[in-house]
């Protein structure tokens, strides 16, 4: 067992943890915080990823299955549950139906949120790029791509890029 | 209309976003165990010992479940055949089949438990293709005549063999004129692959057995289903079974049916307390996925273009067990035939047992196998009689009305304006320079499955309304839809309508989420719920109130007439009972309604790497009309991008020995967003010629029939001709070599 303190969604944790706990079984069975789920194990779907402090204190996006309990000592964690429902990356999903099942959204939302923060006003192609590593089999990804548009936009203060209605596919 | 037809934001969403909703690996009961299986390592042996003493010892196991502990029981499962053991019984059919189930107080100390079972094998040869499987000489994956499932349609007629079941037609509308030299053919073979439905989330089980209760919380697309195999399997009353559903994480067909129930309960019954079972994606593709097949097809034209014959042979792997291959072989079977004017036509369709894992449902199954072989053959009769390939099609295409199948609903769509819209918005015209195609095709598949749905509609105190209604929320927005409905035939705004997570203790009857019948037949008895429940306000109005019952009316959550009004909740406890039972009234044939398959496709293939790149998409979505168009066009985008994995690149890869070798998502790729079409658009068709409410019907599905099959035509007409499924660059590319 290793003593680990790590603040998850601004609530500090101090616990005892075996050694080869990853993080996502830590979030989900130690903390209850089973907003962020398991989807492959292997990394590859992305749908468990949330943000981590590097040691620099930046929050950057990591796939909680690949990430030991114990590396999170120290750091700040953030996951969908502490964004708070009203974020504008959550606000620009749920008006643009960017989601159906919602199981890879969890990981979705926090790797656009990470996407964000390192490019703030990004082009298609970028969004396309940061978001190749988290996969989602309900959508054609088109929605989520202006989604993470929308709330650019959004965190840009620019409301003219907000206008158009829901529901109106693009060419 | 003021909520039906309208993109309204789902509510669901709120809940998925904010990392409230529950699935089902979230769930957990007091005193819960934790299971783990033991898997065979090898397609097909006798277990010749089974040794669980030391797994026993392992500190917090509880139980280790076998065969031989269900002996009290008929431990066979299956809805269609009752095929399955709930745990192998002395020979594994598949890599991957349960031999053994380990209940203990963690994971860990379970899975700790499943390292330590000793299982001594006697391999047997497997048979890992239909092929191997159908020949004379094969031995059989099963021994003895199939039990028909407690679902099986009683028509249904079982062979004995390993193709153990057949769809036929062999129809002839007009006898052959003689005037064969007239005639032009083309023959072939054709494969497609197994893949796997990949929902994103695996199926998870929390079960608990009293001894005369079982209790099931499962990710299942059909709770009703599932409670009625469960109460058989375990000699229960249907009422002593309960089965509630949390948030699904996707499903296309993998959760439907029974799947890990079985043996949950099992363990659960072994252990006198609650557990919890949940697949990694490792089992999940054993657990099922879609039929690889093979088959041969040959279309015969006359010089005029007149589509006279086809004849059809298919064999689908349905792998170690039955599951829903039958129905799946009768859709195949189908959609083999073809949407047009026949002299002739005969299709032989076969479901085949091999020692590979189970295959079932997966969106657009049987369409998605066979229409792109149909149309590419009308593709390449074009090309022979030197004619534009739609035109080819527009000329002996069925009419409304007319019958593709006989004994089936005649055609309930207009086809070519189908077609054409599709053309049009694809950009049909001369053919494109280089390496680059368009493909355009047209089918249809049966859909609506079956016309038993319930719903109640229920009224309560602070004015909102409870929709009650057994259809699952699989990502597809059922719910989104069911609540438009009843908000629309009561006037509500959508937030006071709630559509309530099915727990079969307490959810009217519904037999199954898929074959696209939510919006239609689900859909219906919301509709007729929602009316009654109106009904029943207007009439308390009249009785209570004196009100006149000519002017008497719902407005905005109030009962109006005339100058008078009152809120709905002014009227007390109140609820409306819907049945979508007049949809088999006269003995209407099946099916309920044909979904359409019509799609168009352009793409690049770069002749040094074999790549194809998927320039547009084009769908129809033949609805009827669209109780909410975003969610239409939702749904065709997802699922064309699922058919791009599954043409393009998807394949599960078997050893020599039978054994999976690409199960985790590294290995089995599926599309990202980097896969996605340069311009995918969905092009909405609203006759109001549907049987649902509204006159909508479903959609969802036919873009894997359609696309599959315009994605092939477009490769083809770029200058690549490939007969087996998927277009990989590898395969492609070999197919560049060898034409030049």
């Amino acid at each position: 067992m290793t003593r680990i303190s790590v603040t998850v969604d601004g609530t500090r944790y101090e616990d005892d943890v075996p050694s080869r706990t990853l993080l996502v079984h830590h979030l989900r069975e130690q903390l209850g915080k089973v907003g962020t789920v398991v989807g492959c194990d292997t990394s590859n779907c992305g749908a468990c990823t949330v943000l981590m402090t590097d040691p620099d204190g930046v929050p950057r996006g990591v796939k909680s299955c690949t990430v030991l309990a114990v590396q999170a000592d120290g750091r700040e964690v953030t996951t969908i549950e502490g964004l708070g429902g009203d974020h504008p990356v959550q606000r620009a999903f749920h008006e643009r139906h960017a989601l159906q099942c919602g199981y890879c959204t969890p990981g979705m939302v926090m790797a656009a949120v990470d996407l964000l923060r390192e490019q703030p006003d990004p082009s298609d192609a970028q969004v396309r790029e940061g978001l190749e590593g988290n996969l989602c089999r309900c959508t054609g990804y088109q929605n989520i791509v202006r989604a993470v548009q929308q709330a650019a936009a959004e965190l840009r203060g620019n409301e003219a890029a907000v206008t158009q209605p829901v529901g109106v596919s693009g060419p | 209309m003021r909520s039906a037809g309208r993109s309204l934001p789902r509510p669901d969403l709120r809940a998925k976003l904010s990392g409230e909703a529950v699935f089902g690996a979230d769930l957990a009961e007091p005193g819960m165990l934790h299971v783990r299986l033991l898997r065979s390592v090898v397609a097909h042996a006798r277990i010749v010992s089974l040794d669980l003493d030391a797994a026993r010892q392992v500190p917090g196991v509880v139980c280790v479940v076998t065969a031989a502990d269900l002996a009290d029981l008929d431990p066979m499962w299956g809805h269609y055949v009752r095929d399955r053991p709930i745990l192998a019984d002395g020979v594994v059919r598949f890599a991957g089949e349960i031999v053994a189930a380990v209940a203990a107080e963690t994971p860990a100390a379970a899975a700790a438990a499943v390292a330590e079972i000793d299982v001594e094998y006697d391999e047997l040869p497997p048979l890992l293709d239909v092929t191997a499987a159908v020949a004379p000489s094969a031995p059989r994956v099963h021994s003895g005549p199939p039990r028909p499932g407690f679902a099986c349609p009683p028509s249904a007629v079982f062979g004995d063999g390993n193709d153990f079941y057949r769809w036929r037609v062999a129809h002839t509308r007009v006898e052959p004129s003689g005037a064969e030299d007239k005639l032009v053919t083309v023959a072939h073979e054709y494969a497609f692959p197994a893949v796997y439905q990949y929902a994103m989330e695996p199926h998870a089980v929390i079960a608990e057995h009293d001894g005369d209760r079982i209790r099931v919380s499962s990710t299942c697309q059909h709770p009703f289903l599932v409670r009625e195999e469960l109460a058989l399997l375990f000699g229960l009353p249907v009422d002593r079974v309960r089965v509630s559903v949390p948030f699904i994480g996707g499903g296309f067909g993998s959760k439907s049916y029974t799947k890990m129930e079985p043996v949950a309960v099992a363990v659960a019954r072994q252990a006198g307390r609650p557990v919890k079972l949940v697949n990694r994606v490792e089992d999940a593709m054993v657990t099922t996925r879609r039929h690889g097949m093979r088959a041969r097809m040959r279309t015969v034209a006359d010089r005029d273009g007149r589509l006279v014959s086809r004849d059809a042979e298919i064999w689908l792997d349905t792998g170690a067990y039955a599951d829903n291959g039958p129905t799946v072989t009768m859709v195949a079977g189908m959609a083999a035939v073809g949407p047009y004017r026949w002299d002739r036509v005969g299709v032989d369709a076969a479901c085949v047992y091999t020692n590979l894992p189970p295959a079932g449902s997966y969106r657009g199954f049987g369409a998605a196998h066979l229409q792109w072989i149909g149309e590419s053959q009308v593709d390449e009769l074009a090309e022979i009689l030197g004619m534009d390939r739609l035109q080819l099609r527009r000329q002996n295409l069925l009419a409304r009305g007319e019958t593709m199948i006989p004994g089936t609903r005649p055609i309930d769509a207009d086809l070519a304006g189908d077609l054409a819209a599709v053309a049009d918005r694809l950009g049909w015209g001369p053919p494109l320079p280089g390496r680059q195609g368009r493909g355009i095709s047209v089918g249809v598949s049966p859909a609506g499955a079956s016309h038993h749905s319930q719903a109640r509609v229920e009224l309560r105190g602070d004015g909102r309304v409870a929709v009650r209604v057994g259809t699952q929320e699989i990502g597809q927005g059922a719910r989104t839809v069911h609540a438009q409905i009843a908000a629309e035939v009561l006037d509500l705004p959508l937030d006071r309508v709630e559509v309530v997570p099915t727990d079969t203790g307490d959810t009217p009857y519904d037999r199954s989420t898929g074959a696209s019948r939510s919006t239609t037949v689900a859909g219906l008895a919301v509709q007729r719920a929602s009316e009654d429940l109106r009904a029943a306000l207007l009439r308390t109005a009249v009785e209570r109130w004196g009100v006149d019952p000519a002017v008497a009316t719902l407005a905005g959550g109030r009962i109006v007439a005339g100058d008078r009004s009152w809120a709905i909740e002014e009227v007390g406890a109140c609820q409306g009972h819907g049945d979508a039972g007049e949809l088999a009234a006269g003995g209407a044939t099946m099916p309920l309604f044909w979904e359409v398959c019509v799609a168009g496709a352009q793409v690049t293939v770069d002749p040094d790497t074999g790549q194809i790149e998927v320039r547009r998409a084009v769908t129809a979505a033949d609805v009827g009309r669209a109780l909410n168009p975003s969610l239409v066009e939702r749904q065709d985008e997802g699922c064309a991008l699922q058919v791009v994995g599954n043409a393009l690149f998807e394949e599960m890869r078997f050893s020599e020995e039978g054994v999976l070798l690409n199960d985790t998502l590294l290995d089995y790729r599926i599309p990202t967003v980097a896969d996605v079409p340069h311009e995918m658009a969905c092009v909405i068709i609203e006759n109001g010629d549907g049987p649902g409410p509204f006159g909508a019907k479903g959609c969802g599905e036919s873009v894997f029939g359609g696309l599959v099959a315009a994605l092939v035509c477009a490769v083809a007409d770029a200058g690549v001709t490939v007969r087996e499924l998927p277009m990989s660059p590898d395969r492609v590319w070999h197919a560049i070599r060898s034409e030049s």
